[in-house]
């Protein structure tokens, strides 16, 4: 009893989950994507996937370290952009790319609004828009060839998406399984839900977001998307593009979602729809990025319209 | 169909095999005791001795001075040493009677014989209860004769007894019931009698199967009395938490128990109400766990109310290891203790040694906004926010974000994976806005 007792306000316990666990976990859950993009698409993917990692990483430790804060490096979250980011890219961008996305992700959107946890956007999703918006070009060449397994093509050697919006005809079994063009990581909706159903039971992710994300789009194509009830349609448009990957991996960022039940739920349910309209309505095949980082900015709001009731808010006097 | 519960709340290491098959064992008190004049919540004992007089076991030594006041019995006889102040368990100061133990444990007579609680009238069982000093001894310490004392007794339909013991570690209640099940039911059957409508239901969490056996046998026979099973979940002893698990029926923090139809008592309590009525014997000593992996014998102990936890401690053969962290009480809600020299009151209901402070070790990060203390809150409020709103002082948004439910229980501080110190926050800003409608209160 000579040494000074440790003394705190309760309680004295904590769970084990920390915040690193829980990264660590999400690229757990990355891995089938990361490892079936790198056999899709070739060794290039590889190297734009490390690329993107270490840039994140560098960026991160370099920019705490100029400002001498304290390094948040071990809480993964930088390692979880980079990989993100890499997923979202074509597999035929030269290797720039990467390191302009992953600088831009990490000390524009992340850390000058104040590192984890501040960050108003996703990051890596923020990142690839505006890759997007400068490079065009780069960001939408899907051409390259040297995986190790056979890519079912379409006619134009588009991705599924572009190809269904020409009109072309797309064969859902490998959309589903993932041997088309598309970014690294988007293509295979099995190695996607795989990670995301991982995800849900070890309790990392809140079912509600992919769900309704999912469910609205779905209705909002049924009621706007010009083609009915057709199917072939609607589980393309469920499997192709970055739907999978944006419902199960981005939407869900923790810091990017409303904190409330209720206000993930109306989150799902406004990316469903902005989805939608931009898939639909929009000049380009592709909307999920748009409609995850436009959802984003909402979250506040959305935050502030649904505070839950208080457990007994609703208690009165009771009678008998 | 599941078991009674409440939405929310975490699952910890419950760890209560350390102690629970531990009887309870009578340990004798040094040579000095202290008895706070505060055990309760309310106004405090106004002492009855003075410095030099003898003291018996079972003697007044200080009586209530107000209804929402209990008096102080001594536990042992001996002479008073006079009247000093006394480091709580909660780290404020507090006069205390400071008795020398003669060793002799010279017994007083009972205030109030013996006699069959059926003879009594309502008002003579609510004097004796509060004669007794009974006091909430679930951890509150609220004086149980206000608690009986609604202002509309025909319209109590339940009397619940919180024998839920959700705190990790604790398995002093967990001992009542399962040795002294008779003195519990039957302090149910007393509170059944101040409330004619009433059904009495023990209410027992579903790790605690021998507990539940024993009291549904104490139990059987009776139609009013019956065992209910609820779902093992902390914080499930919580008062509102527990009413709505057995009744469906919901209060918030400008209601209370009684405005829902309930009365709630814990199993110590209802045990203690028992020996009052029936035997006459006013609370001096009540059961105690001394557990954690510092521990050398952890034990559930009957322990003379103004006993020393030191004293306690050794009892249980003292520490194996070198602790970091000291806890009168369970690890989610109990005090963290700077010096062992503090007497046992009223409201003690463990002492937990811990070698390493899991606390100290984890600093706090970033919130990522992950929602897991929206999940896990069982006032379903959003302790992230209410915390922030208290980091800065924001009474307003504390306010409308139900910042003045919280019960307190830390489930929040529990999950954060950020380590963030979520109730602590919560908790200061809860005092100061509470301090501040008091001085407003004043003004007026």
């Amino acid at each position: 009893m000579k040494e000074m007792l440790h003394v705190s306000s309760s309680p004295h316990i904590r769970s084990r989950t920390a915040t690193p666990n829980l990264m660590a976990m999400v690229i757990l859950a990355l891995l089938p994507a990361t490892l079936f993009g790198i056999w899709n698409f070739g060794v290039r993917a590889l190297c734009l996937i490390l690329i993107s990692i270490a840039v994140c990483v560098a960026a991160e430790g370099v920019y705490e370290r100029l400002l001498h804060k304290e390094s948040t490096l071990k809480d993964l979250s930088a390692v979880v952009t980079g990989l993100l980011l890499a997923l979202n890219l074509p597999p035929s961008a030269p290797w720039w790319i990467p390191v302009i996305g992953g600088i831009f992700a990490i000390l524009v959107v992340k850390q000058l609004f104040g590192g984890l946890g501040q960050n108003f956007m996703n990051p890596a999703l923020a990142a690839r828009c505006f890759l997007l918006l400068a490079f065009t070009g780069a960001m939408t060449d899907f051409s390259v060839t040297g995986g190790f397994g056979t890519l079912t093509d379409t006619v134009s050697g588009a991705t599924p998406l572009a190809a269904m919006r020409a009109g072309e005809s797309v064969d859902l079994m490998s959309m589903f399984l993932g041997c088309t063009r598309g970014t690294i990581g988007e293509t295979s909706a099995l190695a996607l839900l795989l990670g995301g159903v991982f995800l849900v039971i070890m309790r990392v992710i809140d079912l509600r977001i992919p769900l309704t994300y999912l469910a609205s789009f779905l209705i909002f194509l049924l009621l706007f998307g010009g083609h009915g009830a057709d199917g072939t349609y609607l589980l393309g448009q469920l499997l192709g593009g970055g739907l999978m990957l944006g419902a199960w991996f981005m939407a869900t960022d923790y810091v990017t979602s409303p904190i409330t039940p209720a206000g993930r739920v109306v989150y799902g349910v406004i990316l469903g729809i902005m989805t939608g309209i931009f898939r639909v309505f929009g000049s380009s095949a592709e909307g999920v990025s748009y409609a995850i980082i436009f959802s984003n900015l909402l979250i506040p709001l959305i935050e502030r319209l649904t505070i839950p009731a208080a457990f007994g808010k609703g208690g009165r006097v009771h009678e008998q | 169909m599941g078991l009674s519960s409440f939405r929310g709340g975490i699952h910890p290491p419950g760890n209560k095999e350390l102690s629970k098959d531990s009887s309870i064992r009578q340990v004798k008190p040094g040579k000095e005791l202290a008895y706070l004049l505060s055990q309760h919540i309310g106004v405090p004992a106004r002492p009855l001795v003075k410095k030099g007089d003898r003291v018996l076991a079972g003697q007044k030594i200080a009586e209530a001075s107000g209804f929402v006041s209990v008096p102080v019995h001594a536990s042992v006889s001996g002479t008073v040493k006079g009247i000093e102040q006394r480091l709580t368990a909660a780290g404020s100061v507090c006069d205390a009677v400071i008795v020398e133990n003669d060793g002799m444990y010279q017994e007083a007579a009972a205030a109030d014989p013996a006699g069959d609680p059926g003879q009594l009238s309502r008002e003579e069982i609510l004097e004796r209860i509060r004669e007794a000093g009974v006091a909430g001894m679930g951890g509150a310490g609220f004086p149980t004769h206000v608690k009986l004392s609604p202002k509309d007794p025909e319209k109590i339909d339940y009397v619940l007894i919180n024998g839920a013991e959700c705190e990790p570690y604790l398995t002093a209640d967990y001992r009542q019931m399962l040795e002294y099940p008779e003195q519990v039911a039957g302090g149910l059957r007393i509170l059944l009698q101040l409330f004619p409508h009433a059904k009495g239901v023990v209410c027992i969490e579903d790790n605690k199967p021998e507990c539940i056996r024993v009291m549904e046998q104490a139990c059987a026979g009776d139609p009013s009395l019956q065992v209910r099973v609820l779902k093992t979940k902390y914080p499930q002893g919580a008062e509102r938490m527990l009413i709505y698990a057995v009744t469906g029926r919901k209060i918030n923090s400008s209601l209370l128990p009684a405005d829902a139809g309930c009365v709630v008592d814990n199993a110590q309590t209802a045990a203690a109400v028992y020996r009052a009525v029936v035997l006459g014997k006013p609370v001096t000593e009540r059961i105690v766990t001394v557990t954690g992996d510092a521990v050398a014998r952890p034990s559930n102990f009957l322990a003379p109310l103004g006993m020393d936890h030191g004293e306690l401690l050794e009892a249980a053969g003292g520490l194996t290891k070198p602790v970091e962290k000291l806890v009168s009480g369970g690890p989610m809600m109990g005090f963290a203790l700077f010096d062992l020299h503090i007497p046992v009151t009223k409201t003690t209901s463990g002492l937990l040694c811990l070698s390493a402070d899991e606390v100290s070790r984890h600093k706090p990060t970033a919130c990522i906004n992950c929602g897991r203390c929206v999940a896990e809150c069982p006032e379903r409020l959003v302790p992230a926010r209410l915390a922030r709103f208290a980091r800065y002082g924001d009474e307003k948004n504390f306010l409308k974000y139900y910042g003045m439910e919280c019960c307190e229980c830390g489930s929040c501080s529990y999950v954060c994976p950020a380590r963030r110190p979520l109730a602590q926050e919560i908790r200061s800003m809860r005092k100061m806005v509470l301090a501040n409608r008091k001085k407003e209160g004043e003004k007026k």
